[in-house]
């Protein structure tokens, strides 16, 4: 199948701005469903609200469209009375942990399977270019027209000390690269986390002087390194990429059918 | 390895928003915006069938369509 059968491509073309980087993920991400050989009936994407969450109109898979921050919530009760189902949910970076903060680590400690995306472009594109959780300092924003002085989360060290089993990081630039990651993603079983660096052209951008979209994706190249790259040993102020975590561990659905087995059982006696 | 030859470029002009992206990060510079501010592939004996303007092209536009029975996998 060509990844366009995975679209409705009745909504094309989409809504983001010209050069936004969640087209480019969206990309990468059917690519990652076609190698798979995934049916598009045993998808189910639940995302929230801003121009992430818009993701889950376009691909042709069975989609939920749900509250700012609460995609997680809603996927975790999808997967629970369905656990046969793959969960994809790509968020945001405001979406996934500022509104969405408490969701978020509550699935890792879970270690549901769930795959979540954080598509992080650093800023809320949709109502304006306000600062996010992970904009971090020094930057420009319509909410911090003199720059901010709030530190960011570490997507990975966070979502690696709540308990997810996979985390990883890629770009929008690195496009095959987070194709691989995110095969590997979907196919594990506990909660996945990819935090996949975008680019917002329109706000974040042109606030910060980045310049164009295609600039902005050079950086993602300038400013990230491989995971054990000798590169990254050299400047470890380059942020990394690669698989931080991969790891086997009692998955929440597996554990719930056990209970629900050993409760049953006692009711016959 | 069997060398890939080319076919085509299916561009998507509805989709298509002009970002320039596929031409900026072509390895090969095949493709160009026209006066409409379209990607239009040009120089069609450069490509190498990299697919990296069709796996970076955030609107989804870009296809490159290759010879039948020339595929190397």
């Amino acid at each position: 199948m060509a990844v366009t059968d995975y679209l409705r491509q009745r909504f094309f073309p989409h809504m983001w701005c010209p050069g936004c980087g969640h087209g480019t993920i969206l990309n990468s991400l059917l690519r990652a469903v076609e190698e798979l050989e995934l049916s598009k009936n045993d998808i189910v994407m639940t995302s929230g609200i801003g121009c992430s969450a818009r993701i889950s109109g376009y691909v042709d898979f069975h989609s939920l469209h749900t509250l700012h921050g609460r995609a997680l919530a809603f996927a975790t009760g999808v997967k629970l009375s369905k656990p046969e189902l793959t969960l994809l949910v790509p968020m945001g970076d405001g979406d996934a942990l500022a509104i969405g903060g408490n969701h978020f680590i509550h699935a890792a400690r879970r270690n549901i399977d769930i795959t979540a995306i954080v598509m992080n472009n650093r800023i809320y594109g949709m109502t304006g270019g306000q600062f996010s959780p992970l904009s971090g300092p020094g930057v420009k924003a319509t909410t911090a027209p003199y720059t901010t002085i709030d530190a960011n989360f570490d997507v990975v060290k966070l979502a690696i000390a709540a308990g997810a089993s996979f985390v990883a990081r890629s770009t929008a630039y690195h496009a095959r690269e987070s194709t691989e990651i995110l095969k590997k993603a979907i196919m594990h079983k506990g909660f996945s986390v990819v935090e996949i660096l975008s680019q917002c052209p329109t706000h974040y951008g042109r606030k910060n002087k980045e310049g164009d979209a295609v600039a902005m994706l050079e950086l993602h190249k300038t400013n990230t390194a491989k995971l054990g790259s000798k590169q990254l040993e050299e400047n470890p102020n380059l942020v990394a990429r690669g698989i931080f975590i991969q790891e086997e561990r009692a998955e929440y659905c597996i554990e719930y059918g056990k209970i629900v087995e050993h409760a049953q059982r006692r009711n016959v006696k | 390895m069997a060398k890939k030859t080319l076919k085509e470029h299916r561009i998507n002009r509805d989709w298509c928003k002009g970002c320039g992206i596929c031409v900026a990060l072509c390895p090969k510079h095949v493709l160009e915006l026209d006066q409409s501010d379209k990607a239009v592939a040009l120089r069609l004996e450069d490509c190498i069938c990299c697919k990296l303007c069709e796996i970076r092209c955030p609107d989804l536009a870009i296809e490159v369509i290759m010879e039948e029975g020339e595929r190397d996998d």
